[in-house]
């Protein structure tokens, strides 16, 4: 009970002081719309094309949501040493990280329904797998924030997990067949795409929506756990090593 | 067994490296629960290295910690709940309010709303900051940011409590508060490991004291059995408003049972077994061009023990830390 006081704490900190600002909040909801905007224009087939856009708008939608606000909430606190204050509390690292991280993942599941909410003024959604398309967009949420969080630990300065988020979510934007399909990528990048999380996510989404994808759902679903475990213990590992010396 | 029981810290051997720079190197020393221990060396001596090892901020390269018997090194969270720790520098969140740093930092050690609200204003009061709960701890002084550190590393009412340079850098007020303050946290029951680079500060807070230079403990005993050996000797400090050259060499001839030094222009310190007598004293400087102005029999204290053991001289650790910190 005490360690999950202490956890919801920390989460409720998060929310307030960094997650639900309105900057952020304005964020999350211009970004899908530009997103939006910007390719109903490139395809220029009207609403017709909300079912294939949107897969693509909510992964990224919830990708740059999550990815950045890592850099406030941990690299930001560990440069002015107020995260020496939560590795000082009797809870577990793990406990600690996964409260540190609670927040991105909530509000990048939000972020990733708002391009839904919008859609479904404009197109007919019911014919959407919505027990695959929400745990898929859940899951796209963990792992990016997880991916997030690596690359918070894994710098010193705010600008720098900026940086170096960018360096991880342009190509993954491009290479995880979210607005190209993978089968029409260069030969030799398509092994690359498949070492993104994103990928996956992006085939459940498009199945969900479309009804085209190239693995099954459950392998999708799985690899991209798996990725979150990975991403989760490899950022542990990192603080570990890095800030407990 | 019964006197291993009564030991808050057991360090044995305590060994740290910083690439080639050897920042601890076979630190042994116990602190016994209830007293106040101080730590005591300049900058880069290796206080708070220690005491991030202590809290398990830091991994030891060799050596053991036990905080209340538990090794702190295999198992460094099991000993979080007991202790409290007030870092060198002020760490709470700068966008919350002073009220809510201390409801979040007590929400770290599961405490519930009530218990933590309650707590939260009753800390407040005691440091005289109530009128400033509501302002963000972005817009403190240095002060009042001090104290609500500390406030907040006692929110748990630890046991142990780790203490970093606690006055540096705030003003002769609150630092003479924040004394109080500890000492009464100590006589309240709580074993205190203090580190501080003001001689003064310890004499006045510690029971025992360790100096600490270079990575090293190079004496760990009680203020009185530190100061014990100088209580004997009579110390008189002379004042000229002007300095003189190669006078020591001088008044050593003359006065050969005497130990002078020299630490500061203008300023001599006589030493001896038996009262000085000053008037022959004065008549040699006079006949020697020196406006004596002062001349004052000394208390010896601890900063002579401290001087006599590390070679440090006080005044120049206290400025070297200021300049870094702030002055006091």
């Amino acid at each position: 009970m005490k360690r999950w006081i202490a956890f919801w704490n920390i989460l409720a900190k998060d929310m307030r002081t960094y997650y639900l600002k309105p900057p952020n909040i304005s964020w999350g909801i211009v970004f899908p719309l530009a997103w939006t905007g910007m390719f109903f224009i490139k395809s220029g087939s009207g609403l017709d094309s909300i079912p294939a856009v949107l897969p693509g708008v909510v992964a990224v939608s919830i990708l740059f949501g999550t990815t950045s606000m890592l850099a406030t909430a941990v690299t930001f606190e560990k440069k002015q040493r107020s995260f020496e204050r939560l590795l000082l509390a009797p809870i577990s690292l793990e406990l600690l990280m996964f409260a540190k991280t609670a927040g991105a993942i909530l509000i990048g599941t939000i972020n990733g329904f708002i391009p839904v909410a919008m859609a479904s003024f404009f197109a007919d959604l019911s014919g959407v797998a919505w027990g695959v398309f929400v745990p898929a967009t859940v899951l796209i949420s963990i792992a990016s924030t997880f991916l997030g969080l690596f690359i918070a630990v894994a710098v010193s300065e705010v600008f720098e997990a900026q940086t170096f988020s960018n360096f991880f979510r342009f190509p993954m934007i491009f290479l995880c067949g979210l607005f190209f399909p993978i089968e029409r990528l260069p030969v030799f990048l398509q092994p690359l795409s498949y070492a993104f999380p994103l990928t996956y996510g992006a085939d459940v989404l498009h199945g969900a929506v479309n009804g085209s994808h190239i693995l099954p759902f459950a392998v999708d679903l799985a690899i991209l756990g798996a990725f979150c475990i990975v991403l989760f213990a490899a950022s542990l590992w990192n603080i570990q090593r890095r800030w407990i010396l | 067994m019964e006197n291993q029981q009564k030991l808050a810290i057991e360090v044995e051997g305590l060994t740290k490296c910083f690439g080639e720079v050897e920042a601890l190197s076979g630190v042994d020393f116990t602190v016994i629960s209830g007293e106040l221990f101080g730590f005591l060396g300049p900058n880069g001596a290796g206080k708070t290295t220690t005491i991030n090892m202590l809290t398990g901020l830091a991994r030891p390269d060799a050596g053991a910690i036990r905080i209340g018997g538990i090794d702190c090194v295999k198992n460094p969270r099991a000993t979080q709940q007991r202790i409290g720790v007030v870092p060198d520098e002020s760490n709470l969140y700068p966008e919350l309010t002073g009220f809510q740093n201390l409801c979040f930092c007590a929400a770290l050690y599961g405490m519930g709303k009530a218990q933590r609200q309650e707590r939260a204003r009753e800390l407040l009061a005691t440091f005289d900051l109530s009128q400033a709960a509501d302002r963000k701890f972005a817009t403190y002084s240095k002060g009042m940011k001090r104290k609500l550190t500390i406030a907040a590393g006692i929110i748990h009412a630890p046991e142990i409590l780790f203490l970093d340079e606690p006055t540096t850098g705030i003003d002769v007020a609150s630092a003479r508060r924040l004394r109080q303050i500890v000492a009464a946290l100590n006589q309240a029951g709580t074993t205190i490991f203090l580190t501080t680079h003001y001689i003064e500060e310890a004499e006045r807070l510690c029971n025992r004291i360790a100096f600490i230079v270079s990575g090293r403990i190079v004496r760990t005993d009680t203020v009185a059995n530190l100061v014990q050996p100088i209580q004997a000797k009579h110390v008189v400090c002379i004042t000229c408003a002007n300095p003189l050259t190669g006078i020591q060499d001088e008044l050593e001839a003359a006065f050969a049972d005497l130990d002078f030094s020299i630490p500061g222009p203008g300023l001599i310190r006589v030493e001896a077994d038996r009262p000085v007598r000053v008037g022959p004293l004065v008549r040699f400087l006079e006949d020697r061009d020196a406006e004596v102005t002062e001349a004052r029999a000394m208390r010896p204290s601890l900063e002579d023990i401290f001087v006599q053991i590390t070679g440090i001289e006080a005044k120049a650790m206290r400025h070297e830390k200021e300049k870094k910190g702030g002055g006091q």
